[in-house]
């Protein structure tokens, strides 16, 4: 058992959790992305941070990767934290405004601006399709694809990948895919990332039988229509 | 070549090789590294060796190539030992002339290099001031080897070190030394290596443990690595041997960057001649250590000169950084205990062994010992590389060694540390070079660019342009750095373009403390510091740029205009070279430009002979 502080309170978890396990178990919540139970942390988002240490030197970590260490200091929601997850958000918004989640995050955080040029994108690179396809679907049909900005997701050599089963976890899984259910009149609520975007071994003609797997779909209903 | 079976069979050698130099045998040395055979160094050596063929001169003068010695401005350069006599800039029809004159023992006065403050020639190379200033303990070395000739290493007491660390049999003792030197890691984080290889050494591990040479140098404008690699590779393999036995690592990995073929080359070459003569691979001269070295190359990311996408490019996964804890000591290339230092801290370690740390400690200040190598260029009168103790003032780096700005500019300000380090202003060219020195003012020692920038460069478009490296080059993997970097180029973007806003100035600040603060690896760390150094010592210029639109420097297109002043002879010379039509006027005229046809290319004024063309 490791002892440490969470938010000046002193709890004893077990070695090798991650900060966020250890402060999800108590109760503090910490927003994530590209986070999920079941999959290996990546640590893309940086939502997730933290401040550890001891004043005056403090740093922000992201608390997903971050194991815990004995006596360890964290801060959950110090203002530092707090700074860098509003520029965060704010940067999402700027980038996925479609995204519920996103949405549902921003207004939990009380942004009310959004300073940057307005982008429409849809994926945020959290890599969760690609851990998703690889570490529970064991296809690896997916993956990450150049750096920087030329960064994206998809098959090697853009061709239709034999490993994909076409289980669409991959979209199941998406954060900034959400809208998709949510939306009110079907034909535009799809978001489009399936299709327009990654994984791009679903062509147009496949989507529909695709969507069949998928419960519940607003594919479903335009199938109806 | 035959296998060295012994400590005592390698000092026979050593000293056979010794005795069997002619050192007074007038040499050509010609140093051909990268940049030396591109300004046409491979032409000078050809010509050499023909005369030498021609009027069989084998036996009264040596030819010798070497890698860079460091005054890239002057090559293709011809040194002459063993009087030091420098040509600069020598052409294929003098070199004929100077095989000559060594054979009879004359200096061509006419070649010299001209000294540019004073007009007089210079015939020793030790007295130009560019050499003057410096000391240079691993650079003066690449004089003195031709890479490719393992003996002529030797004979320059090279594999000394190793053969006096194997005797010794101390592992602990090398390690306690290179504590006691004080060398700190030259890739830019500056971390003892002492420190760090005692670790490694503590260090518990089953099968086997690694160490690993970073010569992955992306910074533009920066090839400190690369010149020691193809100048002086054994050098470096003499100081992984000798931290494998430190450390008791079993398998060294040097990552090269593909883009340096030859540098690759030369360390190919190395990597053969060393197994060969038994300095590699199992019971290296006769003792029970064995240690082996891998090469792996790069494909060019500048990430992977961080250390865990490193190690992850190694085990040829993406180069994506990855968190620490775990350390690559802990957990590095499979798993396995590693250490990773510098191309320039593995050429240190010999020369630590041969002199002993406390003659070592001597140079320097005390917490930055040794010397450090920098590229020195920019708007300066002598770029190239230089080797200076740590702790020299700027201001005697960039106007002593570097000759001053050019044409009497104004210095405005030195940018260190590659693309993520900051720009220093000119008032502040007092402060020593050291670690510590250079955070404190928001910049970073890096792997050692130095770029010097006079009153004609933009400080807001110079951090644009590494604002626009880092988008490209930041691995891609957290959100903030990705972004932010995006972000902060598309800001700086506006504001060049004139359509910057006050508000983006607290933007900038704000994005760039939170990507410092919430990036994963030191790339995303340092990303935001050319912006935030930018805008703590250069306000007034991002403040002209937004108010006023208008740029000081005169660089950034959409906030200039072009005008003919009344120095315009009419000359029509300006006409002639306008590419789109744009200037308009009679012979012995004053010309006028039109502005809407104008792109500002900046052609009029660069051939303008009466400086009547001005950027308003």
């Amino acid at each position: 058992m490791i002892t440490l502080y969470l938010n000046g309170l002193e709890v004893s978890v077990e070695e090798g959790m991650t900060i966020l396990e250890a402060a999800r178990f108590m109760g503090f919540p910490i927003p994530t992305l590209c986070h999920q139970d079941g999959l290996s942390p990546y640590g893309a988002c940086r939502l997730c941070v933290v401040e550890i240490g001891e004043e005056p030197k403090t740093k922000l970590v992201s608390s997903c990767t971050y194991p815990v260490e004995e006596g360890l200091h964290v801060r959950t929601a110090s203002q530092r934290v707090m700074h860098a997850r509003r520029m965060i958000l704010e940067l999402l918004l700027g980038s996925c405004p479609q995204s519920k989640t996103i949405q549902d995050l921003a207004s939990m955080y009380n942004i009310r601006q959004q300073r940057f040029r307005q982008e429409y994108e849809n994926c945020i690179l959290c890599g969760l399709c690609v851990r998703m396809c690889e570490e529970q679907m064991m296809a690896k049909a997916i993956g990450f694809r150049s750096r920087g900005e030329n960064r994206s997701i998809g098959t090697p050599f853009d061709i239709q990948s034999e490993d994909c089963r076409r289980c669409g976890a991959c979209i199941y899984i998406c954060p900034a895919c959400q809208l998709r259910c949510t939306y009110t009149e079907p034909e535009r609520a799809i978001c489009g990332s399936c299709v327009n975007l990654s994984p791009p071994c679903l062509e147009k003609e496949e989507f529909k039988d695709m969507m069949c797997y998928m419960e519940p779909c607003v594919a479903c209903e335009i199938k109806k229509g | 070549m035959e296998k060295v079976k012994s400590i005592d069979e390698f000092y026979l050698l050593r000293d056979r090789l010794m005795t069997d130099r002619h050192l007074d045998l007038p040499t050509i040395i010609i140093p051909a590294g990268t940049c030396g055979q591109a300004c046409g160094a491979n032409d000078l050596i050809r010509i050499t060796k023909r005369e030498m063929l021609h009027k069989k001169l084998s036996e009264r003068i040596q030819l010798r190539i070497t890698g860079c010695h460091g005054f890239c401005e002057m090559e293709p350069s011809a040194l002459i030992e063993p009087s030091g006599t420098f040509y600069p800039r020598v052409s294929a029809q003098n070199m004929v002339r100077i095989v000559e004159a060594v054979i009879k023992g004359e200096i061509l006065e006419d070649l010299l290099y001209i000294d540019q403050e004073t007009g007089n020639r210079i015939e020793k190379q030790i007295d130009i001031p560019f050499f003057k200033k410096q000391v240079r303990t691993l650079l003066g070395r690449n004089e003195k080897v031709d890479p490719i000739r393992v003996f002529n290493y030797i004979e320059n007491k090279g594999y000394s070190a190793m053969a006096k660390v194997l005797s010794l049999k101390d592992p602990h003792r090398v390690i306690e030394e290179i504590k006691s030197s004080g060398l700190r890691g030259r890739g830019g984080a500056g971390f003892p290596t002492g420190l760090k290889w005692e670790r490694l050494a503590k260090q518990p591990s089953r099968n086997g443990k690694f160490i690993v040479c970073n010569a992955d140098e992306g910074d533009p404008g920066a090839y400190m690595d690369r010149s020691l690699l193809e100048g002086n590779p054994h050098s470096i393999l003499e100081g992984m041997i000798i931290g494998a036995y430190a450390t008791g690592a079993t398998e060294g990995i040097v990552y090269v960057r593909n883009e340096y073929p030859l540098a690759i080359k030369h360390l190919l070459i190395a990597l053969r001649q060393a197994t060969q003569l038994g300095f590699l691979g199992k019971d290296i001269l006769g003792t029970n250590f064995s240690f082996d070295i891998k090469m792996v190359r790069g494909a060019g990311a500048f990430v992977c000169g961080e250390e865990t996408a490193l190690i992850k490019s190694i085990e040829g996964k993406m180069g994506e950084p990855t968190q620490r804890p775990p350390y690559p000591i802990q957990k590095g290339i499979h798993g396995q205990p590693t250490v990773i230092n510098n191309v320039e801290t593995w050429a240190n370690i010999p020369i630590i062994i041969d002199l002993g740390p406390h003659e070592y400690v001597k140079v320097g200040t005390k917490g930055n010992t040794g010397t450090k190598i920098f590229s020195l260029v920019g708007k300066i009168k002598n770029t190239g590389l230089v080797e200076v103790p740590m702790g020299m003032e700027i201001e005697k780096m960039v106007n002593e060694i570097g000759g001053g700005p050019v044409n009497q500019a104004k210095m405005k300000a030195v940018q260190t540390g590659g693309p993520s380090g900051g720009c220093i202003p000119a008032k502040m060219f007092h402060l020593p070079i050291d670690y510590e020195s250079l955070t404190q003012v928001g910049s970073i020692m890096g792997s050692g660019g130095m770029i010097a920038m006079d009153e004609h460069t933009c400080m807001v478009d110079v951090a644009k342009y590494f604002m626009k490296f880092l988008k490209e080059e930041s691995c891609g993997k957290c959100f903030i750095c990705r972004k932010g970097t995006q972000r902060m180029y598309e800001i700086l973007d506006e504001i060049t373009n004139g359509e910057g806003k006050m508000e983006h100035l607290t933007l900038l600040e704000e994005l760039g403390s939170v990507v410092k603060d919430t990036s994963l690896c030191g790339l995303g760390q340092t990303s935001p510091n050319p912006v935030l150094s930018t805008l703590r010592y250069f306000r007034e210029e991002y403040l002209e740029h937004i108010e006023k639109k208008r740029c000081p420097a005169g660089v950034c297109k959409n906030l200039i205009t072009y005008f003919i002043n009344e120095n315009c002879t009419g000359c029509q010379l300006c006409i002639k070279n306008c590419p789109s039509e744009a200037i308009e006027g009679k012979k012995k005229e004053r010309h006028v430009i039109n502005m809407e046809k104008c792109i500002k290319c900046g052609a009029c004024k660069s051939v303008c002979k009466f400086d009547a063309v001005e950027i308003r």
